[in-house]
């Protein structure tokens, strides 16, 4: 990260919320970095008028909010109880295998995907699923994860 | 954009005209465009068919006008048709068909034979046990059903005010607001004795009259968007395929109790549903039925959207007022209740979303038009997500009172591939499993307390014999405690210690005393914790030990796992009889735990095993079977 921080992007956020609307300041900041920059929540506090631990507080407490960069691909394998039951688990563990992630290493070191699970995307008629930056792929098995982890490295090449 | 609407004389014109100009579509091609749907392709296919209708030189009229001029082929995105097994789907009226599976190949021969020459395509059609169903309401899956709040989910665009005004939308809130006083719209509630279908199933009347009696100039009224019981997506459903239904009723409730702003908190997993939110606000303040002085009655309700950022627990009533104030999802001590010190304090109605869709029939219909649906103590329909080892997954709706087995069996087709039925998860994390002797028990508020469940907000997890009970009780226990929001130690502590011995049972180390040291802290967890996901945490495991302890007993005892799906009990035998002896097995094995001679019998050495399958599924002879 670089040491002088753009803080015009965060002040352009806090402009189009009211001053109760952390969490979607919070958003809008992710939207844009991908993540939740430290050097952000000084500066978030200090305008909203608040202390530094609230806006912390609340960075820490939802699952949706990362402290950590992520990466360019954000794949999240479902785990309700519909995909469960299909088998999203052996999913799971195609995906990390193949990246060399674990539960504990979440993103790639060249930062182009994140493996995380999330408790249901609402999409289990298609179960077990999993979204690539929220696009749902549906009826998945981990032969197919892989064809689909390659069809994004192709695209990320190409790009 | 849409014009303003200025007064009441004016809302029936307009109503009148969209009427009209959607008569005039004589043909109708409805392309699901539910989550479900969308990701295998369906506004892919919707484009198609826009631009392949217009080639073919017909009228294609994708969203109504006033003046219409002479007939046309409408093309819509629709609300979850709910049959997302069979997804996409295309529907098509007059002739009520329902292409299934539809790719974006078909639809070349959709538009020329369907829609020109008004010919059904066989091959497009849902079929089932030799039998082709062409009309969507032939079809078991949908004959079964009461569809009231999914009525027009897959029948009109879900992103048009339009359409929604077409069909006779709004009447309801114009009904309440030009018609009916705040008393009038609370009794009929009342009346009606519509209960939450968020899972407390709390009497909707009874809360709304309380926050009316509240002096404070303001109140709010919160929609509960938060649906995050894993294998529940009803809300979703009805907030994607019919968002103005669902504003309607809010906005009749803030006439009610005197409130003029409403908030949804929406789960941040439903991006579509937000995206079709923001359209239906937008659209309603454009047309003057949300801002300032609504129809100039001097009513006045504006509508805000909150996006969850990934937290069950806002799903309480106060985590998620919180929630939205900006603060840590964590839900406080009651009383003060959510009706007298709600949202910023002040007295508010917060209701699910299902809850607020049945509102505008209620109020169109009369209570006891409602009343007539179902059982008395809870009349109505509810809609059901339905999926797991089952047939036909989707989004169904059913009157309350309704069996299991009528559910299972009949709407959902039965059990997928024929496999047994052994229990049917019903209520998410707080609810319980029931089995197959309370398959007629009927689906309502009261029945399923009694059985030890709850009908939480709808979700119907079916499950098959291979399914391992006391490994489902770990799921939820691991969700559970990830969930927890760490305010009150019997949960978070005691959710933990739970979680650990119900992982040692599936792995294989389970100590004699297990089941009772579970059920000992299952007690304490739901007699102390705050807050209702902390009181329901351990009911999952609480309806596993009760009907399934002989499979608890097999993993502690017997170190055996009778569902075969815990990975760790599973033992890989060679069947003497049906191995060749060719060594496939002990090549494939990564720790070298088969040994043998050629063209005899191998053997596996269960020490050094590591049941990782890899000899089963490099065998050519099926002759290795876990055990």
């Amino acid at each position: 990260m670089n040491n002088e921080f753009n803080y015009t992007v965060i002040d352009d956020i806090l402009n189009e919320y009211p001053p109760t609307a952390v969490i979607a300041i919070l958003q809008a900041v992710q939207e844009h970095y991908h993540y939740l920059p430290r050097e952000a929540f000084p500066y978030i506090a200090k305008k909203l008028n608040v202390g530094e631990a609230r806006i912390y507080s609340v960075a820490t407490f939802y699952e949706n909010f990362s402290l950590e960069p992520k990466g360019k691909y954000v794949i999240k394998c479902c785990d309700g109880t519909a995909c469960h039951v299909r088998g999203s688990i052996p999913i799971l563990e195609k995906l990390r295998e193949e990246l060399g992630l674990s539960e504990d290493k979440k993103t790639t070191d060249d930062l182009l995907f994140t493996v995380e699970t999330v408790s249901c995307l609402g999409a289990c008629g298609l179960a077990p699923a999993i979204t690539v930056n929220d696009k749902v792929y549906g009826a998945m098995t981990p032969d197919k994860a892989v064809e689909l982890l390659n069809t994004l490295k192709a695209e990320s090449a190409e790009a | 954009m849409e014009k303003k609407i200025l007064d009441r004389a004016q809302l029936s014109a307009e109503r009148e005209a969209y009427a009209k100009c959607f008569e005039l579509q004589k043909k109708k091609v409805l392309v699901c465009g539910g989550t479900g749907c969308v990701a295998g392709g369906s506004l892919e296919i919707y484009e198609e068919i826009i631009r392949l209708v217009k080639e073919k030189g017909l009228v294609c009229d994708v969203e109504l006008c006033e003046d219409p001029h002479g007939e046309t082929v409408g093309v819509k995105k629709s609300g979850c048709h709910g049959f997302c097994e069979m997804g996409p789907l295309v529907r098509i009226e007059p002739f009520g068909y329902l292409y299934t599976k539809v790719q974006l190949s078909d639809c070349e021969e959709i538009v020329e034979k369907t829609i020109v020459g008004e010919e059904h395509i066989e091959r497009l059609a849902y079929k089932m046990n030799g039998v082709v169903y062409k009309e969507q309401e032939e079809i078991p899956f949908y004959k079964k059903q009461t569809r009231l709040v999914l009525e027009h989910c897959g029948h009109i665009d879900a992103t048009s005010i339009r359409e929604y005004l077409a069909i006779g939308g709004y009447k309801a809130f114009e009904k309440a607001l030009f018609d009916m006083k705040s008393e009038d719209i609370i009794n009929e509630i009342t009346e009606s004795n519509l209960r939450g279908r968020g899972g407390g199933g709390f009497p909707t009347g009874r809360k709304w009259a309380q926050v009316a009696r509240q002096t404070s100039p303001t109140k709010y009224i919160v929609c509960n968007g938060d649906e995050g019981d894993p294998g529940a997506f009803m809300d979703r459903s009805i907030m994607e395929g019919d968002p103005h239904r669902m504003l309607e009723g809010m906005m009749i409730a803030g006439i009610a109790t005197g409130a003029s702003e409403g908030y949804i908190y929406v789960r941040a997993e439903y991006p579509l549903a937000v995206e079709r939110l923001k359209t239906a606000i937008a659209q309603a303040t454009e047309a003057g039925l949300l801002g300032e002085n609504i129809l100039g009655t001097g009513f006045s309700f504006t509508m805000h959207i909150n996006r969850g950022a990934g937290a069950f627990v806002c799903g309480e009533g106060s985590a998620l007022t919180a929630s939205i104030e900006g603060k840590r999802g964590m839900p406080r001590v009651k009383p003060p209740r959510t009706v007298e010190h709600g949202l910023f304090d002040e007295p508010t109605v917060l209701n699910n979303v299902e809850t607020f869709a049945n509102v505008p029939l209620i109020i169109l219909n009369g209570s006891q038009w409602y009343k007539g649906i179902g059982p008395e103590n809870s009349p109505g329909t509810k809609a059901f997500a339905l999926t797991g080892n089952i047939t036909n997954t989707g989004l169904i709706e059913v009157p309350m009172g309704t069996t299991l087995r009528e559910v299972i069996f009949e709407v959902g087709g039965g059990m997928r591939g024929g496999s047994d039925f052994k229990a049917v998860q019903i209520g998410g994390p707080s609810g319980g499993c029931l089995t197959a002797d309370m398959l007629d028990l009927p689906l309502d508020f009261d029945s399923l307390k009694k059985a030890g469940a709850m009908i939480g907000s709808g979700g119907l997890v079916v499950m098959d014999s291979s399914t391992c009970m006391v490994e489902v009780a770990r799921f939820f226990m691991n969700f559970t405690q990830n969930e927890s929001c760490g305010k009150c130690v019997p949960c978070r502590e005691g959710t933990k210690r739970m979680l650990e011995i119900l992982e040692r049972i599936v792995n294989g180390n389970g100590r004699d005393g297990d089941i009772e040291l579970l059920s000992e802290l299952a007690d304490t967890i739901s007699a102390t914790a705050l807050c209702g996901l902390g009181k329901t945490a351990a009911s999952p495991v609480v309806s596993t030990i009760k009907y399934f302890r002989d499979e608890y007993e097999a993993h502690i005892y017997d170190k055996k796992c009778p569902a075969g799906g815990c990975k760790k009990l599973v033992t890989y035998v060679i069947d003497p009889a049906l191995c060749k002896g060719c060594s496939k097995c002990a090549r494939n094995c990564p720790v070298g735990a088969i040994s043998g001679e050629i063209k005899k019998p191998f053997v596996i050495d269960t020490q050094k095993c590591i049941k990782c399958g890899a000899c089963a599924s490099a065998c050519n002879f099926k002759a290795i079977s876990q055990q």
